[in-house]
């Protein structure tokens, strides 16, 4: 499989920001079904390493059914059955001898509500950590706890108070505590599913800054119903209609000229 | 375009479109009644179009605060950004035509002196060429035709040569009777306004070349006027 492979029915050449980033996902003829329901439509999609790509569509568009596919969460679904190619660094993620709980420690993800373990910050972001025996020692883990809240933007917060439990915190600063306990395990890939919807508008701007900090180190996906935050943070836009990718592009373009009516439609608010 | 989920949105684009409209319409009228005036020498006329100046200039104001502040309620994307940023310019265009068409009617009250009827007449024509491409571009708009639009930036090529052979004219006219300089230099300068005036009407086709297309006009626009680097002996020569 090609490394620029992507596939859009109407952008004529390649996203900028593929040609110029390492391909880190490629999707081929991706087909998702629930049962008899076909909720993804032939998808092929390419999404590029160290940046932001969004995925933005009306409710229902098969754009959070995607983000699932990619760190296997719709497995938990028995209905659910996925056909097609799915690659993360050219490796088949529905391979049978894929280990999922470690493909999943390599693919984070990061929730619409704010989801902390009913336990202690620090014990939060140390779970992983330690589940997947990432740290040698007790003075070890205290570094990975300390430098995940600091990538999140959330250790001059909670510093004195770690041993205080997670679920005490405001909603912004437990979308943060999530996305400690997500970089905790040193990730290659984080999906988030609306993780500002949520949130006020301060602590939406605060996750918003510190997505634009990690992006050089992660590959990030959001999926958005702001077209606002998608076309703020992202680099990478494709918009989802009925299970179909309509239009995938750089962000820029996205926002100002797109190619199809239906994203025109969508992004200046004339059908939902 | 089907129309936004949100009602209000429509109508804010809707008075944008309909505030342009009135203020082009505004301007080709004060450009027909500056040359008018000039030409007929009708200094009632040019008063008229000094005062209905500031009609146009109200109107700029008016459209670039409704800009802002649908810019402000609806974050506008896509092709209701580019119609609104379209807007700002297009009003900014149209304020500088109704300028310069005050600029032409002032000189109705220079110019003492009887005008030889062949330089009026000249003037004339390129008042009618630069009224026939404002109203052109205008209805172009409102259409939202590009085709259309294109057609009138090429054929702003008419006006620079229309008004290049009036710069020869009038400066050959100056220097076979000195007693004309002070006239045919009001004209020259009203001449080159209605030029101006051709070259805003460009300006507005490109923005409507962007708002269309989503791109900016890569091709350079073919231009005539040669006044610039025409030398003072070259016109005596011909």
């Amino acid at each position: 499989m090609n490394d620029m492979s992507f596939k859009t029915l109407q952008t004529p050449s390649p996203p900028k920001i593929i040609t110029e980033r390492p391909a880190k996902i490629t999707a081929e003829n991706v087909d998702v079904f629930y049962g008899e329901k076909r909720a993804i439509h032939n998808l092929s999609l390419t999404i590029p390493d160290r940046a932001v790509s969004a995925f933005i569509g009306p409710s229902g568009c098969g754009k959070s059914t995607f983000l699932r596919t990619i760190n296997r969460m719709n497995d938990t679904i028995p209905s659910c059955r996925v056909t097609g190619d799915i690659r993360v660094d050219k490796e088949d993620i529905y391979a049978r001898d894929l280990d999922v709980v470690e493909l999943r420690a390599r693919i984070g993800m990061v929730f619409q509500k704010p989801n902390p373990f009913p336990k202690s910050i620090f014990e939060n972001v140390a779970y992983g950590p330690r589940i997947h025996g990432l740290s040698k020692d007790k003075t070890d883990m205290e570094r990975i706890v300390t430098e995940s809240l600091q990538k999140a933007g959330l250790w001059n917060e909670v510093k004195d108070r770690l041993q205080q439990p997670g679920t005490g915190l405001s909603g912004g600063q437990q979308q943060r505590l999530c996305i400690a306990r997500a970089i905790a395990v040193n990730p290659e890939v984080i999906l988030m599913d609306e993780p500002c919807s949520a949130l006020d508008p301060i602590a939406t701007a605060r996750i918003e800054e510190l997505i634009s900090e990690i992006k050089e180190n992660f590959c990030i996906i959001i999926v958005t119903h702001s077209m606002q935050q998608a076309a703020r943070v992202s680099d990478l836009t494709a918009f989802f209609h009925l299970g179909v990718l309509v239009e995938v592009g750089d962000t820029d373009v996205i926002f100002t000229s797109p190619q199809d009516k239906r994203t025109q439609d969508y992004i200046t608010g004339r059908f939902g | 375009m089907s129309d936004h989920i949100v009602k209000a949105y429509d109508d804010d684009l809707a008075a944008l479109k309909s505030m342009l409209s009135e203020m082009g319409g505004l301007a080709e009228e004060q450009l027909a009644r500056s040359i008018d005036a000039l030409v007929r020498r009708d200094t009632k006329l040019a008063d008229l179009v000094l005062q209905n100046d500031e009609k146009i200039d109200a109107l700029e104001i008016a459209i670039e605060e409704k800009a802002v502040l649908t810019i402000a309620k609806r974050q506008p994307m896509a092709k209701d950004l580019r119609n609104i940023m379209v807007a700002i310019r297009i009003a900014a265009d149209i304020e500088r035509i109704g300028d310069l068409a005050k600029n032409i009617a002032k000189r109705a009250h220079a110019i003492y002196d009887n005008i030889p009827p062949r330089l009026t007449k000249g003037l004339a024509r390129l008042g009618d060429l630069s009224q026939a491409q404002v109203k052109l571009i205008l209805d172009a708009f409102a259409a939202s035709d590009a085709d259309k639009a294109m057609e009138v930036w090429r054929h702003d090529e008419d006006i620079d040569a229309l008004y290049n052979s009036i710069f020869r004219e009038l400066l050959t006219y100056m220097m076979e009777d000195p007693r004309m300089i002070g006239a045919c230099t009001h004209l020259l300068f009203a001449a080159k306004n209605i030029e101006r005036i051709g070259d805003h009407a460009t300006n507005i086709a490109e923005n409507i070349y962007y708002l269309v297309h989503g791109e900016m006009l890569k091709e350079q626009r073919p231009k005539k006027d040669k006044t610039a680097i025409t030398p003072f002996s070259a016109v005596n020569n011909d």
